[in-house]
């Protein structure tokens, strides 16, 4: 006991940065109790010798089944008058042995099996793996049973077949790894460097192998103990004299109605031990497993969690659809804050289709996503600001009225139309779906709006393709269907997320002339996502650029392109190509956005602008008017001339 | 779908012929002689020669197994020395008790393991979600022999609610809820492993799918949380849950073998058990070969329903 907690406290005392690993498992209280049973039960057993304990296998037929807590023998005796206590500790040492034997030789011939089939592939491969699945194909306690049947009942016996029966664990989940790993560059350095085969593979692989065999035993072991002490359980494990904690359970079932405690008491340490393995091996894995790490798997809520700290009162834009005003949307990971939205303020009227315009990470996808509550949550949250749908505050609204919103009143068409819609349900079923949420109708008038919706897109044979799955439609088609959806109830709003990113290029035209259309047919705004000032030549009315998470530019269309103010703004409509300028510069731009959990003061495009001059690094920059509609957030805005180095 | 079924009927007969090998050669290897086994004390010269020739042990390993496996197609597994009558009846009369009992197992933890696992992954790091995190983690640690003796104690001999053992009762009974009566306890016990690893894998699957694009579509559509999560996640979840329901057949199958050993169901695991003791070795052939047998249709069935689930793999 002791011993654990001086390691728990040497873990908190250690780095005040980083958690490593040892701290991270301890700070995981189910693994850290489990440890501690652990150690405390592999201490009892390895101890055994030195305990003041009676000899396990001294029978006093006058004690026989004395009651736990008797006096000299605090766990009472069996049938024969041994002592339980003494018996279970012994009992405990071969359980734990055989188990731990067991795991090695499943490790040891699983691993190698693994290794060589990942690593030769090809006909070993195969053969390998084919075997592998043959002894899998087994129910795994059967095969066991069949082998002891063959080597006949003894502990043993027992132990060859638990870890027969678990070999083929170790060898596929090796084989996967090594399969990648063979493939890695190390691994062709080593082989032109002359190495062996088995050089290589015990030498290079092997050792980036090992977290895996050790994560994989953390797993089985508590099971092999299981199961060994289950064979012991039905008499074909360990035979008398020797015992070992399932034999004891065993023999204590023949007197379960007389004399409970000789059948519990066993079983609740095998209980015990398998329990605290577990709570650790599971421990270890989330600490060596960094999907989980990183709290990838958190799942994200059906709103964006609203905490605001300020909420601005005035509407400006009287006559827009949507207004947003100084938005702000963080994401909380760690103890970090990643500010992605810093205050953004945007205005749509009826019909009207602005562009927002920036880099991946600039912040433009988690401010449309902000309006309907979308950002996942954790880690995202709202935490200023306000958007006025129809002068209806949707930060403030409640959970119930922000579902009816979505898809009615504003829809969405996202990015890659692979991902975007449900893969188990057809076309049909998920734009009925979209229709029946909103509108008390029958299903067969559904059916028929959904047909007559697909028809809008310009899809042929609608009522055929309503039958089909996503998987079976080309990605210009899927995006069709999207667009379509977001049709289905007249939205007044459309939030398309870079919704021609993922396609090709003739099909990303024929999209944009289709949203286009569709736009001035139905009279809904877009607020339309993109990172490509090309596709905003085509559809968008005004545009707004961002950068870390704020408009650096804002105008219309025209003005922007034809006169951009902003450093970044000019860079991004030179990363255009313009058909029949080969020769024109294609500049990537240099350098990476910030990160927005530590913006430098002053202007963030700074570390980046060609035209950084000191005082662009201190204090606010404000948004200026160039002119009725265009505004750049710039000490030096660009003139008209080229000012490009 | 019917020429995907007959596919993966076809795919699955090399599995049944190595299955068969496999159990051959554990039978071929055992050391020592069985015709001595089987005899005992009568093992004299003559009689050891006649079972030799009787078993046809006397002729090459490779040409055994055609033997065998041509008596095995036509319904022939041997004779059963200890009890006197062929295999093939003991077995499959066994084998019906041993499918009454994990058959309801297995609804029974696929029931309650998808269950506890989408409540678990729907209130993430709540109270319900801990609590059942816990009960995952004792079902899967406890031993299962041991549990079953615990309920005995308690619901048979405590509370006398349920009958420790059998499957009918032995004077009146032999109706349908005199078996439901026999079966909750054994039933009950065999379900709690796989219930904890369902449980575990489905909230697993439940969160991954629940950060997929396509439910920010399904939310963005306005539909409600209910929805969301019950007809679109769900139904994505089970997908990848379906073939761990077959892996845990063959677990509830095996574990069969102490359930009914400790509640004395008279299915094919207590009669393996009994056969082991007794080295009635063709009758623990017979046994290991029809529960792998239908393990390997259990696995079928899977694939088949996560085929009609997913569209994407027809």
């Amino acid at each position: 006991m002791s011993e654990a907690v001086s390691t728990a406290a040497k873990g908190r005392a250690r780095g005040a940065g980083r958690p490593g690993p040892i701290r991270l498992l301890l700070n995981n209280t189910l693994a850290a109790s489990g440890l501690v049973l652990l150690v405390l039960i592999i201490a009892a057993a390895l101890l055994a010798p030195l305990l003041p304990l009676p000899d396990p296998d001294a029978t006093a037929p006058a004690d026989r089944l004395l009651r736990p807590l008797t006096e000299g023998h605090l766990l009472g005796t069996d049938a024969l008058g041994r002592d339980i206590l003494s018996r279970l500790v012994w009992g405990t040492r071969v359980s734990l042995a055989v188990g731990i034997s067991a795991t090695l030789i499943a490790a040891f011939f699983g691993s190698l099996i693994g290794l060589v089939a990942g690593y030769a592939g090809g006909r070993v491969d195969a053969f390998l793996m084919r075997g592998i699945d043959m002894v899998m194909a087994f129910p795994y306690i059967l095969l066991a049973l069949a082998i002891v049947a063959a080597l006949g009942p003894g502990l043993l016996n027992a132990l060859y077949a638990i870890a027969v029966v678990n070999i083929p664990f170790f060898a596929r989940n090796i084989r996967g790894i090594t399969i990648g790993l063979s493939r890695r560059e190390f691994v062709d350095a080593a082989r032109l460097s002359g190495k062996s085969n088995a050089g290589i593979l015990f030498g290079e692989i092997l050792p980036n192998v090992l977290p895996v065999i050790i994560i994989t035993m953390s797993t089985t072991i508590g099971w092999m103990i299981l199961e060994t002490a289950g064979l012991s359980f039905l008499g074909l494990g360990a035979q008398p004299p020797q015992a070992d904690l399932g034999s004891m359970l065993g023999e204590g079932r023949k007197i379960l109605f007389t004399a409970p405690h000789v059948s519990i008491i066993p079983g609740l340490m095998i209980f015990a031990l398998v329990m605290s393995i577990n709570l650790l091996g599971d421990g270890v894995r989330d600490v060596l497993d960094p999907r989980l790490k990183s709290g990838a798997l958190t799942r994200p809520v059906a709103r964006t969690a609203v905490e605001r700290r300020t909420v601005p009162e005035t509407r400006t834009h009287g006559d827009s659809v949507l207004e947003v005003a100084d938005l702000n949307t963080e994401f909380h990971i760690g103890g970090d804050v990643y500010r992605a939205v810093g205050g953004i303020d945007l205005h749509l009227k009826q019909g009207e289709c602005l562009g927002i315009v920036g880099e991946s990470g600039s912040g433009k996808s988690v401010t449309a996503m902000s309006l309907m509550g979308l950002v996942p949550t954790p880690p995202g949250r709202i935490t200023g600001g306000a958007a006025w749908l129809d002068g209806e505050d949707l930060f403030a609204v409640s959970d119930e009225r922000i579902r009816a919103l979505r898809g009615a009143d504003v829809s969405h068409v996202f990015q890659d139309p692979l991902s975007t819609l449900h893969p188990l349900f057809t076309i049909g079923d998920q734009l009925t779906e979209a229709i029946m949420a909103h509108r008390p109708i029958r299903r067969s008038e559904a059916d028929a709006r959904a047909e007559e919706l697909l028809r809008l897109v310009r899809i042929t044979n609608p009522a055929e393709r309503l039958k089909v799955y996503p998987h079976e439609l080309s990605g210009g088609m899927r995006q069709r269907v999207c667009i379509a959806m977001a049709l289905a109830n007249d939205a007044k709003i459309i939030i398309a997320d870079e919704p021609t990113t993922a396609l090709d290029v003739t099909v990303q035209a024929q999209i944009l002339s289709l949203m286009d259309t569709l736009r001035r047919e139905s009279n809904a705004a877009i607020l339309f996502i993109t990172h490509d000032f090309g596709v905003v030549s085509a559809v968008c009315d005004r545009v707004a650029v961002m950068y870390a998470g704020r408009i650096v530019e804002t105008g219309t269309t025209e003005e922007v392109l034809n006169a951009p103010a902003h450093p970044y703004t000019r860079k991004l409509i030179d990363c255009v190509p313009v058909l029949g300028e080969p020769g024109r510069r294609l500049d990537a731009i240099e350098g990476r956005p910030p990160v927005v959990n530590d913006l430098p003061p002053g202007c963030a495009f700074a570390a980046r602008c060609p035209r950084v001059k000191p005082d662009c690094r201190r204090g606010h920059i404000a948004l200026s008017s160039l002119g009725d509609t265009q505004a750049v957030r710039c000490l030096y805005p660009l003139t008209g001339e080229t000012a490009d180095d | 779908m019917a020429a995907y079924i007959a596919k993966r009927l076809l795919a699955a007969i090399p599995v049944l012929f190595g299955l068969s090998i496999i159990v051959f050669l554990i039978m071929a290897m055992i050391p020592g002689d069985p015709a001595t086994a089987i005899l005992g004390s009568y093992a004299t010269p003559e009689n050891v020669a006649r079972i030799n020739a009787d078993l046809g042990l006397d002729k090459p390993l490779p040409q055994q197994y055609l033997i065998w496996l041509g008596n095995l197609l036509q319904g022939d597994l041997g004779r059963s020395y200890a009890l006197n009558r062929p295999v093939l009846d003991e077995v499959l009369e066994r084998f019906s008790a041993t499918l009454i009992l994990a058959g309801t197992a297995l609804v029974l933890c696929s029931i309650l393991g998808l269950l506890a696992g989408v409540v678990s992954a729907v209130r993430q790091y709540g109270l319900a979600d801990k609590v059942i995190t816990v009960l995952v983690l004792i079902g899967i640690s406890i031993p299962s022999f041991w549990l079953g003796l615990l309920l005995i104690l308690a619901f048979a001999v405590k509370i006398r609610l349920f009958p420790a053992s059998g499957m009918y009762a032995i004077y009146g009974g032999g109706d349908l809820p005199d078996l439901l009566h026999h079966l909750f306890l054994p039933a009950l016990t065999l379900a709690v492993v796989a219930t904890g690893v369902i449980a575990r894998l489905t909230r697993t699957a439940m969160l991954e799918v629940l950060r997929q694009d396509y439910i920010r579509t399904a939310r963005a559509k306005g539909l409600s949380e209910r929805r969301v999560i019950y007809r679109h996640a769900f139904k994505a979840a089970l997908v990848s849950v379906i073939p761990v329901i077959g892996i845990q057949a063959g677990f509830v199958l095996g574990g069969a073998v102490y359930i009914e050993t400790v509640f004395q169901w008279p299915g094919i695991g207590s009669m393996l058990v009994n056969a082991i003791s007794t080295r009635d070795l063709l009758l623990v052939q017979g046994g290991v070969l029809v529960v792998a047998a239908a393990y390997v249709l259990f696995n079928l069935a899977a694939d088949v329903v996560q085929t009609l689930l997913d569209p994407r793999l027809r």
